[in-house]
């Protein structure tokens, strides 16, 4: 299968589109690997994908115990950003936001990555004080970030409630580059440039057990046997915990569950992303037309893939108390992901007191945006046993040290963040 | 979502308040281990996908804080108890432990 272009579309459309292969080849699991992932999501995917194209030629597989995309990369709202305040996280999320930048051309795969921007509303002269503090911060870090007053964000979406008697709009921070990316699409590119590399990507195959030797790992147990491998990275999202009590480790990590809505379609009505500041409240509108939006976690502990009729309330009352005109636009599907909620709301991206066993976690709500920056970082960490710069922050121990990177201010409550 | 809380009956899950993992206790700050001890407790937490021990706070009903079991896949209820009952039992638990050890 050759790059996809102009020409191939041209040329398909002339044979009748018979010429397509698959994107992937449906690998089955080889004896041993220099490197095994665990997790066909897109962090798992990238991974695998930078190890192949960055670090030389090593032997790498993806397993997956599902089918590939089918986990939180699937599941989100396609927001990406780099609009984070503390210096442990600006960094990280702007390498990510620049690799986005350049993906499609680098994997040869149209991912509609879309920088539509991103507008966070401010209600409030202490919020607007705030958002000024993390628009400074980005702009210190060389992101751009904007602060606009009420006036230009009525030039921009004049149908807003700015004159809300709780939550008046006063103005917004404005990240333009940020925006939005066809989820499914970020999940199949990477599979397909990680594949052209020459890795196997090995579905329908769950991780069962660590083997462990002299505290050093040599191999998975997995539904279609043993695999050996010289390294494992956990690329595993919500189910970070669960992979990782088979080798005995206790993560600063419970799951939760996150609710996402999809509305029908309608005529073009919501250019870019917007966050309401008073409660939590986001919304984009996808290029078929739907109102893709979300808010808080559901609040408890939970591996269920779905999650109750309050928060559904609680999301659509933030967006009602933002932009009435949407009360009569119908719900056309939810759905919700688990969430792997770190103890202070930032990532993992670090070696495991096992040699040889790498972890890629607490993603919190934030994974899709990080997808490219965290599979470089993982795979730079994988092949080489030392931290990328940009993820030095990311470490394992940090709760223990006191270096937690808590963006919300929360403590260790992981329903909160 | 519904919770049956021992004093009000069955009430929708928006009236109550999420605290958070009731298997992990404080723990004792002149022991040896304690810097440890206060790690896990803040921070590890097993996280499985089974039953889980978690208090919740009856706030708009009769202010009772909750520990409930429930399934971490099903979400279906398996008990509630009341947290002041399973504090006192735990520590007439380790006072009974304390006094065969001295």
């Amino acid at each position: 299968m050759g790059d996809y272009s102009i020409f191939s579309v041209l040329r398909e459309a002339l044979r009748g589109h018979t010429g397509w292969g698959p994107a992937w080849r449906d690998a089955a699991p080889k004896p041993d690997y220099d490197v095994v992932i665990i997790g066909g999501g897109g962090h798992g995917l990238a991974t695998a994908y930078y190890l192949a194209k960055e670090f030389g030629s090593l032997r790498i597989a993806v397993v997956e115990k599902g089918w590939i995309g089918g986990g939180n990369v699937g599941r989100n709202t396609t927001i990406v950003r780099s609009n984070y305040l503390l210096p442990g996280n600006i960094p990280f999320y702007e390498l990510s936001m620049k690799l986005w930048e350049g993906l499609e051309q680098d994997i040869n795969y149209n991912a509609m990555v879309s920088q539509r921007g991103i507008l966070n509303l401010y209600h409030s002269d202490a919020q607007r004080d705030a958002y000024a503090r993390r628009g400074n911060a980005m702009r210190l870090h060389g992101i751009d970030s904007e602060l606009l007053d009420q006036s230009a964000v009525r030039s921009m979406l004049p149908f807003l409630n700015y004159d809300n008697a709780r939550f008046p709009i006063q103005g917004g921070l404005i990240q333009r580059r940020g925006g939005t990316v066809r989820h499914d699409a970020v999940a199949w590119g990477y599979a397909r440039a990680a594949d052209r590399r020459g890795v196997d990507i090995i579905q329908n195959c769950e991780v069962s057990g660590f083997r462990i030797e002299n505290n050093r790992v040599v191999g998975v147990e997995t539904s279609r046997g043993f695999i050996g491998a010289t390294k494992i990275g956990m690329a595993v999202a919500g189910n970070s915990s669960r992979v990782a009590t088979m080798a005995g480790l206790k993560l600063p990590i419970e799951s939760f569950v996150l609710q996402a809505f999809v509305s029908e379609s309608i005529k073009p009505f919501i250019d870019g992303v917007v966050t309401f500041g008073a409660g939590h409240f986001y919304i984009s509108q996808s290029d078929k037309g739907g109102l893709v939006f979300g808010g808080d976690l559901d609040g408890y502990n939970s591996y269920a893939q779905r999650g109750n009729l309050p928060v559904v309330e609680d999301v659509c009352e933030g967006g009602m108390a933002l932009m009435p005109r949407i009360g009569r636009v119908r719900l056309l599907r939810s759905w919700g992901g688990i969430m792997d909620m770190s103890m202070d709301g930032s990532p993992i991206i670090d070696r495991t007191p096992i040699e040889g066993l790498y972890l890629n976690a607490g993603w919190c709500y934030g994974g899709f945006k990080a997808t490219p920056a965290s599979g470089m970082c993982f795979a730079h960490l994988i092949a080489r046993n030392e931290t990328h710069a940009v993820a030095k922050a990311y470490r394992l121990d940090r709760f223990a040290t006191g270096h937690a990177i808590d963006e919300k201010g929360m403590g260790p409550h992981p329903n909160l963040h | 979502m519904r919770i049956k809380c021992p004093c009000c009956g069955e009430r929708g899950v928006d009236e109550f308040a999420y605290y958070g993992d009731a298997s992990v206790t404080r723990p004792d700050a002149s022991a040896p281990t304690a810097m440890a001890d206060f790690i896990a407790y803040a921070y590890e937490r097993t996280n499985s996908a089974g039953l889980h021990r978690e208090l919740w706070y009856h706030a708009a009903g009769c202010h009772l804080w909750l520990v409930v079991t429930r399934n971490m896949i099903s979400h279906e209820i398996a008990s509630v108890e009341i947290a002041r009952d399973v504090a006192l039992a735990r520590s007439a638990a380790g006072n009974a432990s304390e006094g065969k050890a001295s």
